[in-house]
């Protein structure tokens, strides 16, 4: 499969979707969709898309899971078995397992948990459909979920990957560009306390290429992280008359 | 008409990590923001109150979740009884525990006695937080008149952080809805509202008015629109004519 690389960036800096290489995908944001969870959030980033459900502050529902000085959040990241080209077993996988706890770990550190001890947050993303980029796409979601139900967060987690493809650098990057790429950066932060909460590197950088690609996953986390808060903030407008 | 307050503090729509304020300022609700060194950050999506005289700031939830307090009165639903306690749902994470006790004002012999006798799964209890720390579960005591076991009456639920806007300044909103529809109001701190009506008719009313008061609890202008509302109502109910006349 990785044979021969097909050219996926041409000399003028286009890539094969017609973007510009710091050029993010159209991005759609809703909150509130789902009526029976505390908070729910859609986004929406080109063929990626993601639900995200937050229920809590509740009663954890195993005692041995409760401490006694924070909530506990759990999150739960998972792709529906139609989201992808070939079905997609629905058992939890490896993968799965692993972006749940790097998807909890980055939402850590925002969420007000020592207002609610005794308690449990929980955070389930379903991914409807995946097209690269998708633990991005799921943090974005649950961030906008949390803050819709209501839950004290310092700040608001914003996320994006960086590639490296046919050895330039590009923002935001989908599924063809992550399997012919030579490097997948994806990025999160609370761009108000100017904070990096995930940061993982699958593949090879050198140094001067990382710090550009952190500095490019910075201005496109400052896109998203306006377009988060004009969703939140849009849900109250309208119904101004 | 109604009496406005004079000096009116301007709020302004915010969310999550939005900086509020810099300098000295005392913040009123310790949940919903905070401070890092000199400036002032919101923690949800709600209404900033910045109140530059004062030097005060406070930010008004959107949308949340119960978290009891000592002193606050709640609607609970029995969900399960003990042998010398019931367990009521208060809408918040933790259960609230009722004791034979208080609310019977005498021990019981558990041997003897059956506590589904006095309360069953299901039923409908007012009381008072009397007791919460975050190491125990909250403690409900069911002493006062206004408190105890409901017997009639609708319940309605509202999210938890609309509430104060359902009572309205010094009570404003519950008495107007109550005088307009000759209903009473028992409102838990906990978002259950308890409407005791005469009339089906008006209960639908109000109903509608706290469903109203929840959707629309952030524009301003609330109780002139409710009056309105229910005014409305019941022309539409054909309610309104000979009571009009009458007063």
């Amino acid at each position: 499969m990785r044979g021969e690389k097909p050219r996926l960036v041409s000399e003028d800096g286009i890539r094969h979707d017609g973007r510009r290489l710091d050029e993010l995908r159209t991005i759609k944001m809703e909150v509130s969709i789902l009526s029976n969870a505390s908070g729910s959030a859609y986004v929406e980033f080109g063929k990626t898309r993601v639900i995200a459900a937050v229920y809590g502050p509740r009663e954890p529902p195993q005692r041995y899971m409760v401490l006694p000085h924070r909530a506990v959040l759990r999150c739960r990241y998972h792709m529906a078995p139609f989201s992808t080209d070939e079905r997609k077993n629905p058992a939890p996988s490896r993968r799965e397992i692993e972006i749940s706890k790097v998807i909890r770990e980055a939402l850590e550190p925002v969420v007000v948990s020592e207002a609610f001890p005794r308690t449990s947050i929980d955070i389930f993303i379903e991914v409807i459909s995946a097209d690269g980029g998708t633990r991005t796409a799921a943090l974005n979601a649950a961030s906008l979920a949390l803050a819709d139900a209501g839950i004290p967060m310092r700040d608001l987690v914003a996320a994006v990957a960086v590639g490296k493809v046919n050895g330039y650098l590009v923002l935001d990057i989908d599924q063809v560009e992550d399997s012919y790429g030579e490097a997948d950066m994806p990025v999160a932060m609370a761009p108000s306390l100017n904070m990096v909460t995930l940061l993982q590197l699958n593949g090879v950088l050198t140094p001067q290429e990382f710090s550009q690609a952190l500095s490019m996953a910075f201005r496109g986390i400052n896109e998203i992280y306006r377009l988060q808060k004009e969703t939140l903030r849009n849900k109250y407008l309208v119904k101004v008359e | 008409m109604s009496t406005q307050t004079e000096q009116k503090v301007e709020r302004v729509l915010v969310a999550p990590g939005d900086k509020l304020a810099e300098g000295d300022y005392r913040i009123l609700t310790p949940t919903t923001a905070y401070r890092v060194g000199n400036s002032y950050y919101s923690s949800v999506v709600g209404l900033l109150e910045l109140n530059t005289q004062e030097k005060s700031l406070k930010v008004i939830p959107l949308k949340g979740s119960y978290y009891p307090r000592v002193g606050d009165v709640v609607v609970g639903i029995v969900s399960d009884v003990g042998l010398t306690n019931w367990e009521l749902d208060i809408r918040a994470p933790f259960p609230g525990i009722l004791y034979a006790v208080d609310y019977l004002g005498r021990a019981i012999n558990p041997s003897k006695e059956n506590l589904k006798d006095f309360l069953d799964v299901g039923d409908v209890v007012v009381g008072k937080i009397e007791v919460f720390d975050r190491t125990r579960n909250p403690i409900i005591s069911t002493k006062g008149k206004e408190f105890g076991k409901v017997v009639g009456g609708a319940l309605a639920e509202i999210n938890p952080v609309k509430v104060p806007r359902l009572i309205g300044k010094k009570g404003s909103m519950q008495s107007l809805i109550e005088s307009e529809t000759n209903c009473k109001l028992v409102i838990g701190n906990n978002g259950r509202v308890l409407i005791l009506c005469e009339d089906k008719q008006y209960e639908d009313i109000v109903v509608r008015a706290i469903r109203k008061i929840e959707v629309e609890a952030h524009i301003s202008g609330l109780t002139d629109r409710v009056k309105e509302f229910i005014l409305v109502e019941k022309v539409r109910r054909g309610l309104v004519g000979n009571e009009r006349r009458e007063t």
